[in-house]
């Protein structure tokens, strides 16, 4: 069971190894792993969205879909057949290019940051020595690709959202970039691989500095994908849909896919970067990666379906006064643990943590939003 | 083949990210024009994957692609030139970058013809991040210090000049 997918891909490329060249081989067996990835991601956004539905279901005291096949199994299926069949709209005024790349620009990083996940022992479809740095350039370009979307759809809902959008990547991934730092430091490597293999000792979330740091990265990851709590730049009740707006169909739905495969992917990296990854006991690895995933995926939901929807200035504040300064006292911190023995390699950045977060929240106490004035258009 | 198909496969790129150069430059749209020299900045980071130099690759796509581009869109947003599709730009105003470009161009070929190109010896030249990482703290450590210092002084000043004053 440890080894069930890796040994299929040997399977197939020693099937074509008989037919096929040396360097057809080679190539094959990238094929492979691509077709893998780009058949996992449609499938793990479409039962994430049933799962979110029925998540949400139950907290609010329903059932949630269940006319679809058992238990709305089907439910998927449906919705896609619905989105295919669905005629395909396109404001008149819209420039023509951009309205019709975004959506398909957006799956695209979406999809090739798998690339790097380790989804078991030896199954990362690209080791790359620099995989946490690719991750977070790849999730970088999602910005340009909703302003295109936004600025494309020339609607006023739309610019709105991108504008939102695109002022909380920003802040946001600062910190982001800034919390893995510590991770770096400690295995000494940003390979996603090497990261995992060097927790097989101690999760990085069993340390103060490593729990802090995980917090910070879900946290900031949750702003990156525009999840709820901070789903302003799609925010339902003010701007309509945000970005995506004018989009209808099969175009909707690539949005909606490269959002819930953004949501897992930040959810798998954060197991992978602090939450030892594939490693545990007894079952095989990609099932351990599997469960601790879809658990962080469940607090995503969790948080959706009890969190408000934050306000623009207590966004900008908590990233820029809270959780960025946090997280460059979080790298000290980190070194700390290293250099020092045992007992003080947990007590004094402990300590260090402690201190600053006192102190931080100590001056953001006093912080209060100055009342805003509404204007009405005229 | 795999190898050769690599090989043919920069010279795609590189009439690509000029082709993407030329768009970013002719557009009469300021948008499609920022978008286009995002393009040239991906090209580019391509050419850098195609050499090996993996790092850089990811550092050009995060600051240049995700950073500093963005900021160039939200600076194009901010023109309030939205509506308009065609920015007109004045004759004078061509004829000097027209003028500036040639003598950028002809810069830069001297420079480059002038360049002894020196070929690493042994198989694989290529510096890892981690020595990347100890020569920046060693042998570079003083350019890297007073590059912290400039960009710390920055942060402060845009600190200070965002700053609304207390009324």
């Amino acid at each position: 069971m440890e080894t069930l997918f890796i040994q299929i891909k040997t399977l197939l490329v020693n099937a074509a190894a008989l037919v096929l060249p040396p360097w057809g081989v080679t190539l094959s067996s990238m094929i492979i792993s691509a077709l893998a990835i780009l058949g996992l991601g449609p499938l793990i956004m479409m039962y994430l969205t049933l799962m979110e539905r029925k998540v949400l279901a139950r907290m609010q005291n329903r059932i949630g879909p269940n006319r679809a096949g058992p238990w709305g199994l089907l439910q998927p299926l449906a919705d896609g057949i619905k989105m295919l069949t669905k005629e395909d709209i396109r404001p008149s005024a819209a420039d023509p290019l951009l309205y019709f790349l975004a959506p398909i620009l957006i799956a695209v990083p979406a999809l090739m940051v798998f690339a790097v996940i380790p989804f078991g022992k030896g199954m990362t479809a690209a080791d790359l020595n620099v995989g946490v740095l690719y991750f977070v350039a790849l999730s970088s370009t999602t910005t340009l690709v909703i302003f295109m979307a936004s600025w494309g759809s020339r609607n006023k809902y739309s610019v709105l959202g991108g504008m939102r959008s695109v002022s909380q990547m920003i802040s946001y991934e600062v910190t982001l970039v800034i919390s893995v730092v510590p991770i770096l430091m400690a295995a000494g490597s940003l390979s996603t691989q090497t990261i995992v293999e060097s927790q097989s000792g101690r999760w990085y979330a069993a340390t103060p500095w490593g729990l802090l740091s995980c917090m910070i990265f879900f946290i900031c990851g949750l702003a990156e994908c525009n999840r709820s709590p901070f789903d302003l730049p799609e925010a339902e009740s003010e701007i309509v849909a945000g970005y995506h707006t004018e989009y209808s169909g099969m175009r909707f739905a690539l949005f909606y896919m490269a959002e819930f495969m953004n949501v897992f992917s930040i959810c798998a990296l954060t197991v992978t970067l602090f939450l030892g990854g594939w490693q545990g006991p007894l079952l095989p690895s990609w099932l351990w990666f599997l469960i601790k995933t879809y658990l962080l995926i469940f607090i995503v939901f969790w948080f959706r379906g009890t969190l408000p929807r934050l306000r623009a200035d207590h966004l900008m504040g908590l990233a820029w006064k809270f959780l960025l300064p946090l997280a460059v006292m979080n790298i000290p911190a980190a070194a700390m643990s290293h250099f020092l023995s045992e007992p003080f390699s947990t007590a004094v950045p402990l300590a260090i943590l402690m201190v600053s977060v006192a102190v931080l929240s100590f001056f953001n106490k006093g912080y209060a939003a100055e009342k805003r004035v509404y204007h009405f258009t005229d | 083949m795999l190898e050769l198909i690599a090989v043919k496969g920069i010279y795609i790129l590189m009439v690509f990210a000029a082709a993407a150069a030329f768009a970013s430059s002719l557009l009469p749209n300021l948008f499609h024009g920022a978008l286009a020299l995002a393009a040239v900045l991906l090209a580019v980071a391509g050419l850098y994957l195609s050499l090996g130099a993996e790092f850089l690759a990811m550092v050009q796509i995060l600051v240049y692609v995700g950073a500093v581009m963005t900021l160039v869109i939200y600076a194009v947003m901010l023109t309030g030139r939205l509506e308009e599709t065609v920015t007109p730009s004045g004759r004078i105003q061509r004829a000097a970058a027209g003028v500036s470009c040639a003598i950028f161009f002809v810069l830069v070929c001297g420079v480059l013809l002038s360049t002894n190109w020196p070929a690493a010896p042994g198989g694989n030249p290529l510096p890892s991040v981690k020595d990347l990482g100890i020569d920046l703290m060693k042998r570079h450590v003083f350019p890297f210090e007073v590059l912290g210092i400039l960009l710390f002084a920055v942060l402060i000043g845009a600190l200070a000049a965002a700053r609304r004053e207390k009324s």
